[in-house]
């Protein structure tokens, strides 16, 4: 499924928006782990990596799908665990 | 009910997990829950991808399937393992990581999809036609774009992550570098559209090899301390590469997310870099302290010395004590100490606070990581602009493994490499107690006019053992 240009253009423009109002309110203490956060986020980039593996052909492009499902899924999982590692520690002094 | 149907409703979802997830992680009462929404929202759409029209086309060629799992396992046990397993210190590098490989994928998506126009080419020679027209001529440009970015923040975080992890010590500055990486920017640009008029093989592959030295030469120069935002920019720059590459693939949740994350990255890259009042252009031009040395300003008087106990009891009897931790801290690992002198503080009744300048640790907000590993809840934690005002109603301002960010000359010494950087207020608290290793000048080698200060105690030795004797003379009062 191709999305035409202007529809996309519209997509675009719209998560732009959305992206830069979630972090316009952040409080300093979270930078890193929101960083690592949307770090996490672009790890989507393994649903197209499976794609692109799926319809490779030939010994080069499906080499460079391994590759690409690879680097991936490393995005992806390990944004995840560190992500998660660094949230799971913040506490107030009522939840301790 | 169609399969497509299922996918395509299962990326809407995704996508909106996503949204709602980075909402959740902008607050510290509801973070974890976000990143647990996200992480759904990247399961389904992961798991719904197996069923993709695309990859049910393929008739019985199961090559590709047992690859696509093999790559899944074996990438997501090493993550796993690498992400379980860093200590918080090294957790810059290991985003920084994390954000390369990201950036790998997408440039390596795009390959496969100029290969693969490019085999179509090659196959009907006699036909004459050139990429931009076998793929639709906004996917071309997106996807060969898309290459670009993606590689320029593949090789890019790679030696951002080799610098942080000390495996790339110095700062090879080659003369005329800014030069040289302007030249092979341009060349890259050229021959990004040389690929999208052409159906050979070289320009593609030239192409790839030119972005990915770019990214490389881009990082190369680039000091340790302006890393973070550097890392966040490869971060942005990996986001809006999953866009486009999304667009190529016509998948509308890596369009969202990937500019979701292009535009929140944008923003971050634009508040570390303004926290550090070092302005995006500089950061990315100029070497720090690559410059003239500046001439170090003559400091005058001497540091005066105190021994743990005097330091204890000063603090014990003190009304209000503001903490102010560096990098040194986490090296020394000296954080759990301090949160159980906290404690004992506040059990004689002081008030104390945590003081966070904006870059203090590795990246903004990586105190606030490595205190919370400490246990310190973060309702003690403090930021720059709310507890300035507090320093002069402060008895004792504890400075710990920091330096730069407590240093008067930023606000002075307009010679100073440092001036215009929003400084902590330390200076105005009645009384400044700096833990320190020894004499000398720390990470950024300048001088420190604070440690010379009528007012400041130089306490010297290890985080950790200072912080430690500190805790057995608050014990034994």
């Amino acid at each position: 499924m191709l999305i035409e240009g202007y529809t996309a253009l519209y997509i675009f423009m719209l998560a732009a928006i959305a992206g830069y109002e979630v972090i316009a309110r952040v409080p300093v203490i979270l930078h890193t782990p929101l960083m690592s956060g949307s770090n996490f986020i672009h790890g989507i980039v393994v649903v197209g990596a499976i794609v692109a593996l799926g319809h490779a052909e030939g010994f080069w492009e499906l080499l460079i799908g391994f590759i690409a499902v690879l680097l991936a899924t490393g995005n992806a999982v390990g944004g995840y665990v560190v992500t998660e590692r660094m949230l799971e520690m913040f506490k107030s002094s009522k939840q301790q | 009910m169609s399969t497509n149907f299922i996918v395509q409703i299962s990326y809407l979802a995704a996508a909106a997990l996503f949204i709602f997830g980075l909402k959740g992680m902008s607050s510290p009462r509801t973070a974890r829950r976000g990143i647990v929404w996200a992480g759904i929202g990247m399961l389904i759409a992961t798991l719904v991808t197996f069923i993709h029209p695309d990859l049910l086309a393929l008739d019985g060629i199961a090559i590709n399937y047992v690859l696509i799992v093999l790559a899944l396992v074996i990438g997501a046990a090493w993550a796993w393992r690498a992400g379980k397993t860093v200590a918080m210190t090294d957790m810059p590098q290991m985003v920084a990581l994390f954000n390369g490989m990201g950036g790998g994928a997408a440039a390596a998506i795009a390959a496969i999809e100029l290969l693969r126009a490019q085999t179509t080419i090659a196959a009907d020679p006699a036909a004459g036609l050139v990429i931009g027209q076998v793929m639709r001529i906004d996917v071309a440009i997106l996807g060969i774009l898309g290459a670009l970015i993606g590689s320029v923040a593949f090789t890019g975080s790679l030696i951002a992550w080799a610098k942080l992890d000390g495996r790339m010590r110095r700062n090879r500055v080659v003369p005329a570098q800014q030069l040289i990486n302007l030249a092979l920017f341009v060349a890259t640009i050229l021959c990004g559209i040389w690929v999208f008029f052409t159906g050979e093989l070289l320009p593609i592959l030239l192409f790839f090899a030119l972005a990915l030295v770019l990214g490389a030469f881009i990082a190369i120069p680039i000091g340790g301390a302006d890393m973070p935002v550097v890392i966040s920019l490869f971060n942005a720059l990996t986001g809006l590469a999953v866009g486009f590459e999304g667009y190529v693939l016509g998948n509308p949740a890596m369009i969202i997310a990937g500019t979701v994350v292009g535009a929140a990255g944008s923003l971050l890259t634009h508040l570390m870099a303004k926290a550090m009042n070092r302005p995006l252009t500089n950061v990315l031009f100029s070497g720090f302290g690559t410059g003239p040395a500046a001439a170090a300003g003559a400091t005058e008087g001497e540091q005066k010395e105190i021994q743990a106990e005097d330091a204890g009891i000063m603090m014990a009897y003190a009304e209000q004590v503001v903490i102010v931790p560096g990098y040194g801290m986490a090296v020394a690992q000296a954080q759990h100490k301090i949160w159980e002198l906290v404690q004992l503080l506040q059990a004689r009744g002081v008030r104390v606070k945590f003081a966070i300048h904006p870059v203090a640790g590795r990246m903004p907000g990586h105190m606030n990581v490595l205190l919370a590993e400490a246990g310190v809840p973060y309702d003690l934690i403090f930021d720059m602009d709310e507890i300035n005002p507090e320093f002069p109603k402060t008895t004792v301002a504890l400075v710990i493994g920091a330096n730069d960010v407590v240093n008067p000359s930023a606000r002075t010494d307009a010679s100073s490499p440092i001036y215009g950087m929003p400084i902590l207020d330390v200076d105005k608290a009645e009384n400044i107690i700096v833990v320190k290793r020894g004499k000398g000048t720390g990470f950024s080698g300048l001088e420190n006019p604070l440690f010379y200060h009528d007012k400041t105690r130089m306490l010297y030795g290890d985080g950790q053992e200072v912080a430690n004797q500190l805790v057995q003379v608050l014990k034994e009062l």
